[in-house]
């Protein structure tokens, strides 16, 4: 590991109940880098940045962790009970002694109208930024984000991913992100990985300015609402393998984007 | 006012005070039938004080803390839904219990008082008890506050903060059993979780901060002991269902007033 690695993940596999979780899956973080992990539903995803979390314990393979590594982590969901009665200013502080001003994360974040506010009458999108927020205020030196624009609207998506782009920047910290989508993915990621219980494929996302089947699906207003340059891009998969029915690996000459087809639905 | 019901009103009210925060709890993390099913083992502690020939009291905490060790234990293993998982063990020990309170000790014990409690024969040796218990367990409480929204909020969050969620778990289940087995002597196996649940929900209602819900929790808690109380020795009624129908209609009248978010 160098100085600039954060985690690195060699070989690991996850094991429930006799059957791979995930299997065989490499991950390398590092200081101001972006990877946004992608893949279908129950391919891990989930599973891998909760071992890399350290929330569950892994059956092959090995974690590093740079020493005292601190870790801002913004969950996929909140559930709480109605009956708790906790206003947003509370639910930030409830992390513990804050590293970074609490004034100055509020405003970065945009919720600074919203310190009073129950955590319970927030909309999906303020509730993110929340979580974002209480990540923020440990100064981490690693975000991991849990599909952090599901539930938000198409601006507010550009919107979030230039603020974590903008803050990568800043405070140059490690960025994973998990991907609710198969094909379009934060556009300043440095690298995607295509997960199906194990790596299927990783690399740049292409740009997607020059794209016109891209532009003719979504118009160009995702383009122009954070500015000249677009905060999402399209990614290009290319498998050498394909799976069977039951996720199995099977090694062919087929194509790639072809045999990519079966389990991903764009 | 004659001893007997000063005891009890001090009984009450040391189990009101600490049913307020950790009422709070049961209610944030959806713990009522976690509750029952402690309250539940409760009986079947008795049973083995009564056997062993040690203090029932004692008897009663030993065995809910273990209980409550044995529940950690199996939701660790997932392999039954938890609700299930309590609701075969809350009822088979309650069973259990029944059966063994009237094979082995026959007259000797008032099973009556122990489903339904008998505050009114708390005596200077039971309040020292429920005392040091409800005060001790409020201490821990409160140096244990900020852990214990931490995972009641979101639990992997508070792990990936560093909180350490097992211990913070472990910890509050076995205060509350500790709670539990003095809240028997004051309402009864049957009616704990009650005492526990009703004034924090009445509390809800009222209060914009966890902080204050407790509180507001403990002082509702402890003014139906005081109504449960007078209404039993005015009209002579049990004095531990008394206490909950207090705390019901506090319930019913908070019921009047808007939420307050």
């Amino acid at each position: 590991m160098n100085d600039a690695t954060l985690i690195r993940a060699q070989g690991v596999g996850v094991i429930r109940n006799g059957r791979h979780l995930l299997k065989n899956a490499d991950l390398t973080l590092e200081a101001g880098k972006i990877v946004t992990l992608i893949g279908p539903n129950g391919a891990g995803k989930t599973t891998l940045v909760r071992s890399v979390l350290g929330l569950i314990k892994i059956d092959e393979g090995k974690i590093e962790c740079a020493p005292d590594l601190r870790i801002g982590y913004m969950p996929q969901k909140l559930h709480l009970d109605a009956s708790l009665p906790l206003n947003v200013e509370r639910f930030l502080l409830l992390g513990g002694k804050a590293r970074a001003n609490l004034t100055e994360i509020q405003q970065l974040t945009g919720i600074e109208k919203l310190s009073k506010t129950p955590m319970q009458l927030l909309s999906g999108g303020e509730t993110q930024r929340v979580l974002l927020a209480r990540a923020l205020l440990r100064d981490p030196q690693l975000l991991v984000l849990d599909e952090p624009v599901q539930g938000v609207d198409v601006s507010g998506q550009s919107a979030l991913y230039a603020l974590i782009n903008d803050i990568r920047k800043a405070r140059n910290c490690g960025v994973l992100l998990v991907s609710h989508d198969l094909h379009l993915v934060m556009a300043t990621t440095d690298t995607v990985i295509c997960l199906n219980q194990h790596v299927c494929c990783h690399g740049h996302p292409d740009t997607v300015t020059n794209d016109p089947a891209y532009l003719a699906l979504f118009g160009a207003g995702l383009a122009e609402t954070a500015g000249a340059k677009p905060q999402v891009a399209l990614y290009h998969h290319h498998h050498d393998h394909q799976h069977d029915a039951h996720g199995n690996v099977i090694k062919g000459g087929v194509g790639c984007s072809d045999a990519c087809e079966h389990d991903h639905h764009a | 006012m004659p001893d007997f019901l000063l005891n009890a009103l001090l009984g009450g009210i040391a189990v009101a005070l600490v049913a307020g925060p950790l009422g709070s709890f049961a209610v944030w993390r959806r713990m009522a039938y976690f509750g029952d099913t402690l309250a539940h083992s409760a009986l079947l502690g008795i049973t083995f004080g009564l056997l062993l020939g040690v203090n029932l009291n004692l008897a009663v905490a030993v065995g809910c803390l273990l209980l409550a060790l044995i529940l950690v234990a199996m939701q660790n293993n997932r392999f039954l839904a938890t609700d299930t998982l309590l609701g075969i063990l809350s009822h088979s020990t309650l069973a259990l219990g029944l059966v063994c309170v009237s094979l082995f000790s026959g007259t000797r014990i008032d099973l009556l008082a122990y489903l339904f409690g008998d505050i009114l024969s708390v005596n200077t040796g039971d309040l020292i008890t429920i005392w040091l218990i409800s005060l001790g367990v409020i201490a821990a409480l409160i140096w244990l506050w900020r852990p214990l929204l931490a995972i009641t909020v979101h639990e992997e969050l508070a792990q990936v903060e560093g909180i350490p969620v097992n211990k913070v778990r472990t910890a509050l289940m076995l205060l509350m059993a500790l709670v539990i087995a003095i809240a028997m002597k004051v309402v009864g196996v049957l009616l704990i979780t009650a005492l526990l649940i009703i004034p924090a929900a009445a509390s809800r209602r009222l209060t914009r901060t966890p902080e204050a819900m407790a509180i507001v929790a403990s002082a509702l808690g402890t003014t139906a002991v005081g109504l449960g109380l007078c209404a039993s020795y005015f009209w002579d009624s049990p004095a531990g269902p008394s206490i909950v129908l207090a705390a019901a209609l506090l319930f019913l009248l908070t019921l009047t007033r808007k939420q307050v978010l």
